[in-house]
């Protein structure tokens, strides 16, 4: 080669490498190891949970050593990242085999045919918590091995000491009863005598405060149709529910400040605290037998608590979907549920793994939230316009907190839902 | 695969060849090799997207769905203009945003750079002082002031103490009239080191002799600075203002760490919500149409400035 005509190959071999690293991504189907073994690719959203990692690298350690045929190798993601990692994987055909997702987001992936039906022993997704089983279209998509639930927590001694009653699981707390709590509490010195983590943002927002909603007796989107949220999440209803959120942060009952966690709570900064079972182990050891994990109130409808965790899924293009539920199945042991649920203090998803569990057995600390979770957990609507329904919900939510006025906030989200589903033909529903 | 007819496979290479000795074709070779490295990247990541935006901004497309696109005309963008209030809200936001920060910014990172091009012991120490929050990251300086800007935090502890407890401040981020005020003030104190350094590199342009003919004059300081020192910062100015403006009109990142758009959409911006709707929602038709209204509004500012700030002879 000449020095003079350098320049077009240096040229040439840019353009190769830009063209290979544009498309080198492409084709992660069926690989083999190096021991002949079909590798199975899994994603989890578990990157930072150290707890939650550890027991998936001994399933998938125990299952690999176990096998012959296949072999798992995982990649964990960020949980902020996870969805834009999937939907990106998904938008260039690059999706792993087995990957984990939040349970509201599933209709949508499934929809989107990212999915393909779980088809796993009937009998493991029969033992389940039926909140932690996914279903779509009549069709089961995604299991998990836990739940989560949300109580409100609070000391014996300072509801005692104030004269309000301790509610029970048969008999929650009124509206009324709840809100002169509130009030008796606020005279009581606390200056807001709740943390409702409003400070946190995104999906939060929807699981946490449309239980509420629900318990006024208004919903997110008509349930029988799925077709438009009028009259659901604007109904009088909606705006009761709407006017109590509003008022609990007029009054100064709740704030949006402080941190995410339940710090404010095991430090005696706010009296109650409306938060979910992760938090639960660090109270019960901060607080010991002071600590009361109480249902949520019955705003007119019975309690309710939002249902569906991470669960885990096949996507569609799967080339081994045979391995991938081999996988599956194996993992549904119960022995690893109680260990997910004791390492992470989630509610196992099998009795069995209850009763085997530190916390959740039925002398465990923790046993409560099994309760609740099976009497009052209501499932986010399994649509694919979730991901609408969620993030305009929170809009609304937050724009009534900050005072907005209640009828036309709804109002426009409706307006917002209803379009978005209207755009794409009722998401399959007709 | 069939085996190429020997004669032109032969041929065609010979010919190239030829043209490669030629002395005009190989400088017309190297040029084009020089070229395409830019060529490919600018196409790859700026004419390609633009057409794809164009192009999609006239469909429902989503970002997951089973259906296919369809043509739907102008839908989007009189959905835009007519059935969400938070899109005319988030123009609103914008241009508030940069009329506020583009004179504001630009003229307070000027009087930064006057300051420290003083030869005054200790000016590298001032200079580093004023650039620190541009080379921290964006992000963490949302949070820092997220924490600042809360109702028991810095800013109105600040407040308190300099007011003897006569007025104290509100939760900034979360009431609607002071939001979009409180993110404007970190956005300027955050960019304006960076219009400090560019400013001072304009200033040290200037021969020191014009100012030493002025001093001879007579001249006052304030002489000096309108008669030497702005006439020989136009081009900088032009720079500055140009750099300021696009940065304003695209915000975004603050916005998505401190506020969310909140409260009741008062910091919305055209980015944030293109985001939102494209990515959180799905809809990349609608997104797409609304980058593009941001697009065309962006090339009719920078257009009508280019015509403001053009030499005239």
């Amino acid at each position: 080669m000449t020095r003079r005509t350098s320049p077009l190959f240096v040229a040439a071999g840019l353009v190769t490498v830009l063209a290979l690293t544009g498309c080198g991504q492409a084709g992660q189907g069926t690989t083999t190891g190096e021991d002949g073994r079909t590798q199975l690719t899994m994603w989890t959203h578990s990157a930072g949970n150290a707890a939650e990692l550890e027991v998936y690298e001994r399933i998938i350690s125990d299952y690999n050593a176990s096998q012959d045929e296949y072999e798992v190798v995982h990649e964990s993601f960020p949980q902020g990242a996870y969805n834009d990692a999937i939907v990106a994987a998904a938008a260039s055909g690059d999706l792993p085999c087995l990957l984990d997702l939040d349970g509201p987001i599933m209709p949508n992936w499934a929809w989107a045919q990212y999915l393909q039906p779980l088809g796993i022993s009937s009998e493991i997704t029969d033992s389940l918590l039926p909140t932690a089983v996914g279903k779509w279209d009549g069709e089961i998509y995604s299991a998990g091995y836990w739940d989560a639930a949300l109580s409100i927590f609070a000391r014996k001694s300072v509801l005692e000491g104030n004269g309000i009653r301790i509610p029970s699981t048969d008999q929650p707390w009124t509206k009324d009863e709840f809100d002169s709590a509130l009030a008796t509490l606020k005279d009581a010195g606390y200056d807001t005598p709740i943390d409702i983590g409003a400070e946190d943002t995104g999906e939060w927002w929807p699981y946490a405060y449309s239980p509420l909603l629900q318990s006024f007796g208004g919903d997110l989107i008509d349930r029988d149709t799925m077709l438009s949220a009028d009259g659901s999440l604007n109904g009088d209803a909606a705006v009761a529910w709407g006017t109590w959120f509003q008022e609990l942060f007029d009054k100064g009952y709740a704030s949006n400040a402080g941190t995410v966690g339940n710090q404010e709570f095991v430090d005696d900064e706010v009296a109650l605290s409306y938060t979910g079972v992760w938090n639960a182990l660090a109270s019960v050891e901060a607080i010991g037998d002071d600590l009361l994990i109480l249902p949520p109130p019955d705003f007119g409808n019975g309690p309710k608590i939002g249902g569906g965790s991470w669960q885990w899924a096949i996507s569609s293009s799967c080339n081994d979907a045979e391995g991938a539920r081999d996988y599956l199945e194996f993992s549904f042991n119960d022995e690893y549920i109680t260990e997910f649920a004791d390492k992470q203090i989630v509610i196992p998803a099998t009795e069995a793994a209850a009763q085997a569990s530190k916390y959740f057995g039925d002398d465990g600390v923790l046993r409560p939230f099994v309760e609740l979770s099976q009497k009052y957990a209501v499932l986010r609507p399994e649509t694919p316009a979730y991901a609408v329904i969620s993030t305009t919900f929170e809009t609304a939510a937050k724009n009534i907190m900050s005072g907005a006025d209640v009828k036309s906030t709804l109002d426009q989200a409706v307006t917002d839902i209803d379009a978005n589903i209207a755009s794409n033909d009722g998401y399959g529903f007709q | 695969m069939t085996v190429t007819p020997p004669t032109v496979a032969a041929e065609t290479p010979r010919r190239a060849l030829h043209r490669l000795r030629t002395s005009r074709g190989r400088q017309a070779w190297a040029g084009w090799g020089m070229i395409a490295p830019a060529a490919i990247l600018l196409l790859l990541f700026l004419v390609i997207p633009v057409i794809l935006a164009f192009t999609l901004s006239f469909t429902n497309a989503r970002l997951i769905s089973p259906n296919p696109p369809r043509f739907v005309g102008v839908d989007n963008f009189i959905r835009a203009f007519t059935a969400d209030p938070v899109f005319v809200q988030s123009i609103g936001n914008t241009a508030l945003f940069a009329l506020v920060v583009v004179p504001v910014q630009a003229g307070l990172g000027l009087a930064l750079a006057v300051l420290v091009n003083r030869r005054l012991r200790g000016t590298t120490f001032f200079r580093v002082v004023f650039f620190i929050p541009v080379v921290t990251s964006i992000v963490v300086v949302s949070i820092l002031w997220k924490f600042l800007y809360r109702e028991d935090g810095l800013v109105n502890s600040m407040i308190d103490a300099v007011t003897f407890g006569l007025w104290s401040g509100t939760d900034w981020l979360n009431d609607p009239s002071t939001a979009l005020g409180a993110i404007i003030v970190m956005s300027i104190w955050q960019a304006v080191g960076f219009h400090m350094i560019i400013w001072l590199s304009g200033l040290q342009t200037i021969p020191e002799e014009l100012y030493e003919a002025a001093r001879m004059d007579g001249a006052s300081p304030w002489r000096q600075f309108t008669n030497v020192t702005w006439p020989g910062l136009r081009p900088t100015m032009v720079f500055v203002l140009v750099t300021i403006t696009i940065a304003a009109l695209g915000l975004f990142v603050q916005i998505d760490v401190m506020t969310q758009g909140g409260p009741q959409g008062a910091t919305s911006t055209i980015v944030f919500h293109a985001v939102r709707k494209g990515y959180e929602q799905q809809e990349i038709g609608y997104a797409a149409a609304i980058s593009l209204i941001f697009f065309v509004a962006v090339l009719i500012i920078a257009l009508i400035q280019r015509r403001l700030t053009r030499e005239k002879d």
